[in-house]
């Protein structure tokens, strides 16, 4: 018998692993929305005025976009088996460009975009160099700019806190369009652009590649170096993009706190989503709903006046149950105390 | 007898799929070097596991100084008088030579360690190997002979009856295995009992009063080094009976005289790895690389292939010459390469069959020129029909195929990329026997179709069975080339043992 596999196609495949992988932090995100719905009554107001949607449920999606667009290039990296601790510096430099550069007088506001965007890609070339040809490790390499950075912003500011009041540059971070917050519609371009740019080319086979034996990967004749380069600058980009939002946000660029812990709140978005931090398969939904799960119990815990100091507890407390329950090891021990009967 | 030390009867060891020890006895007198020589897969580090503790026997008997024993971890194996140093150095780098000795047992005066103690238990345990170093120095600042030595020393400081030493001279040049051998000649004639694993046979033939062998987990015999010539040896440690030896059934060769010369590297060697060399290779003709273990074949395809770098000589492709860099200039040039160790440089375990079938031939086309899903499940499908890989799945991860169907996996990545020359380094090893037989059956069309093949196997029958020539080695430098009628399993076993007698 022929067995031809292109097109028995979707007939009775198990479900996609992607799929499966998406089952608990959804169910995460489900029950938290659950508890919300029962305790929290404000939570799913929404409101239309002047052709905009407001609400907590908006507010989750507009705030918790910085971490989504870090989580897009982080999924990359971690899945190389690396992992980019810079990001919320790169993001605090590329609001430094863009503020300075917007109020030098005649500056057209598509050149302002570009060279804050420009500088992260070359916040991500340096750590590709270090990480993809010099091969340092990860975390040594991303740390250096993890640290270096803010004071770079601040060179670029020149120590002050740059504020701006052009129109464009703050529609970037405030604007609505199609009823919701522009960073949306970034995140949902942005997110659009990842999956075609791995799943459309050969990168995202590479990256998982890679990451699941680089050895291996070396001998099928696929360079490691270019494509661990590549996960990086991708992530200096996305690290561009949410520090175009973030300074847009607040109209002024903030060296010491833009961005500020959000690379751990990516690391966490991604591992929470599926992706291992050891490398190989990749879930940039997962990615995405990870960083909607955080930014859900946050946004949660100031509805419900939980005081900032204790606020990280709660949130560590999800993370772990979420972790707990994609290791396979901990499933296993779960089911056997099911199973157990006293004799 | 009474001086006999150590006796095991009748251990047999089952893992899941394999009986790995069938039954075997294994005798250890007081005060002899005792060689255990084997080759792959023999059961040589089963028996010893066995031993100390790591594995638990399912059969058999183990009596040590006339008590019955039964250690269930290396450290109660320890106590019991049974010491072992591993092919590794198991120390401490940082750490000084005193303080790696007496690790995890230091003499204390209530829970402060008495470092005068330290030193001097140190320095008795090195005299006792007729060694006067300074005990206080850093042990990475040693060499790794004296390493190997403090290895020893460690395992000897507790009251030892009974030495292990797996392959302790694979990392050691010729002068540090003459200096180790001094010692282990001491230890002996101080009334110690040693077992001595190695893959050279001239360290057999050096050190050794006695030698056991092991074939696929049964015992083949044992004998006094000085009655067993090395040719005999050779022999019983592959399997075959010198003088008795058929020639296997030859494969009609394929379209070699046609072909010509496809590749040829000339006096191509790396420092410390193999020695400078010749190695023709036609155009539909599969050449075999066979020597014992260590003998340098697996080091010669990872230069073939680029993945090491020659330091010496080059290689020419169709009569020019090229550079072999990397894995990836080598696919350019149309060679495909599976290597021996199918986990840790083959697959990539949790990709689905699919995507390891691809991943070559997409790494040929780059990042940006994807194969669509549909080219993708095509290619698959053909190569999962073609090589009868058993997968419920192309969308099934590799790591839950079992090795031969992963090994066709392998083979599916290069032949989907139309290699010239495929090296194939043991690719039978550790899979069932109808998957071997396909894969020579495939070998042989695959030549048939003019594709060269470099062959390279520790079953000899199999080198003999499918390739037209052979290019024989030792100790990591060519000592022979057999072709054509010529190639025999006996002739080749000659041309190991001539040599390892001229040495």
């Amino acid at each position: 018998m022929k067995l031809d596999y292109a097109e028995a196609g979707s007939v009775g495949r198990p479900m996609p692993d992607w799929l499966v992988k998406l089952i608990w932090p959804v169910a995460a995100l489900g029950l938290l929305l659950a508890f919300n719905l029962a305790f929290t009554s404000l939570f799913f107001r929404l409101e239309w005025r002047d052709g905009h949607l407001y609400g907590s449920l908006i507010d989750v999606l507009n705030r918790g976009s910085p971490v989504m667009l870090l989580a897009l290039g982080m999924t990359l990296v971690i899945a190389t088996g690396g992992v980019d601790l810079s990001v919320g510096a790169v993001m605090a430099i590329s609001g430094a460009v863009a503020a300075q550069m917007i109020n030098v007088p005649g500056m057209p506001f598509g050149l302002v975009i570009a060279g804050a965007l420009a500088v992260s890609v070359l916040a991500g070339v340096w750590n590709g160099l270090l990480v993809g040809i010099f091969k340092i490790q990860p975390i040594v390499a991303t740390l250096i700019l993890m640290v270096a950075g803010r004071g770079v912003a601040q060179l670029i500011t020149g120590g002050q806190y740059t504020t701006f009041t052009d129109a464009k540059l703050v529609y970037v971070g405030n604007g609505h369009l199609f009823g919701l917050p522009f960073p949306v519609t970034i995140v949902f371009v942005m997110l659009v652009v990842t999956g075609l740019l791995t799943r459309k080319t050969a990168l995202g086979l590479f990256v998982e590649s890679v990451g699941d034996n680089e050895k291996a990967t070396h001998y099928a004749g696929i360079s490691s170096r270019a494509v661990k380069f590549m996960a990086y600058v991708f992530a200096g980009l996305c690290a561009g993009l949410a520090g175009l939002v973030a300074v847009s946000n607040i109209k002024c660029a903030d060296s010491n706190h833009a961005g500020l812990f959000l690379e751990l709140d990516a690391i966490l978005a991604v591992v929470v989503g599926g992706t291992a931090l050891t490398g190989g398969r990749f879930y940039l939904l997962g990615s995405i709903v990870g960083a909607l799960l955080i930014q859900t119990l946050t946004t949660t815990m100031y509805m419900r006046n939980v005081s900032p100091e204790i606020a990280p507890v709660p949130k560590a407390i999800v993370i772990v149950a979420v972790c707990l329950l994609q290791s396979p090891v901990f499933r296993n021990q779960m089911r056997r105390i099911a199973k157990w009967r006293p004799a | 007898m009474a001086d006999v030390l150590l006796e095991m009867r009748g251990i047999s060891k089952r893992f899941p799929g394999v009986l790995a020890l069938d039954g075997v006895d294994f005798r250890l007198r007081r005060g002899e070097v005792h060689a255990l020589m084997g080759e792959n897969g023999a059961g040589k580090s089963t028996l010893i596991k066995a031993l100390t503790g790591v594995h638990m026997r399912d059969e058999g008997k183990v009596v040590l100084d006339g008590v019955e024993i039964d250690p269930r971890s290396p450290r109660q194996a320890e106590e019991l008088g049974i010491s072992t140093v591993y092919q590794e150095v198991n120390l401490i780098a940082h750490l000084s030579v005193a303080e790696n000795i007496c690790l995890g047992r230091e003499p204390t005066v209530f829970g402060k360690i008495r470092w005068g103690a330290v030193k001097r238990r140190a320095e008795e345990a090195m005299a006792r190997l007729d060694l006067r170093v300074d005990v206080s120095q850093e042990l990475s600042q040693c060499s790794i002979a004296l390493q190997q030595m403090v290895a020893i020393a460690r395992a000897l400081d507790i009251r030892a009856k009974l030495l292990l030493l797996d392959e302790p001279t694979s990392s050691l040049d010729a002068n540090e295995v003459a200096e180790l051998f001094v010692v282990m000649r001491k230890l002996r004639d101080q009334g110690l009992g040693i077992v001595f694993i190695t893959h050279f046979l001239d360290q057999v033939y050096g050190v050794s009063d006695r030698i056991t062998v092991l074939r696929d987990g049964r015992l083949v015999g044992e004998y006094e080094t000085s009655k067993l010539g090395r040719m005999e040896l050779v022999s019983r440690m592959i399997g075959k009976d010198a003088s008795k030896l058929e020639r296997g059934e030859k494969r009609a060769a394929g379209g070699k005289a046609a072909g010509g010369v496809f590749v040829e590297a000339k006096q191509l060697g790396r420092r410390g790895s193999v020695s400078p060399m010749d190695i023709r290779i036609g155009k539909g003709e599969v050449v075999g690389l066979a020597g014992l273990l260590g003998s340098g074949r697996t080091e010669m395809a990872r230069l073939l292939f680029g993945v090491d770098k020659a330091d010496e000589g080059y290689v020419e492709v169709d009569g020019r010459m090229v550079t072999l860099g990397s894995p990836k200039q080598a696919i350019r040039l149309g060679f495909g390469f599976t290597p021996e160790n199918r986990k840790t440089e083959g697959i990539v375990p949790h990709l689905s069959v699919r995507e390891n079938i691809i991943l070559a031939m997409q790494g040929r086309r780059g990042m940006w020129r994807a194969l669509s899903s549909r080219e993708q499940m095509e290619i698959a499908g053909r190569f999962i029909e073609a090589l009868g890989i058993k997968t419920p799945s192309p969308e099934q991860a590799v790591c839950n195929l079992s090795g031969g169907n992963q090994q066709k996996v392998l083979l599916a990545r290069w032949l989907a990329n139309e290699p010239r020359l495929l090296i194939l380094d043991e690719p039978t090893r550790g899979i069932d026997v109808g998957a071997k037989a396909e894969i020579e059956k495939l070998i042989g069309q695959l030549c048939e179709a003019g594709m060269s093949i470099v062959f390279i196997s520790s079953e000899l029958e199999e080198v003999v069975r499918t390739c037209q020539k052979v290019v024989v080695l030792r100790d990591g430098a060519k000592v022979g080339e057999l072709e054509g009628e010529q190639v025999s399993e006996e002739a080749v076993m000659q041309t190991i043992a001539r040599h390892a007698d001229e040495a």
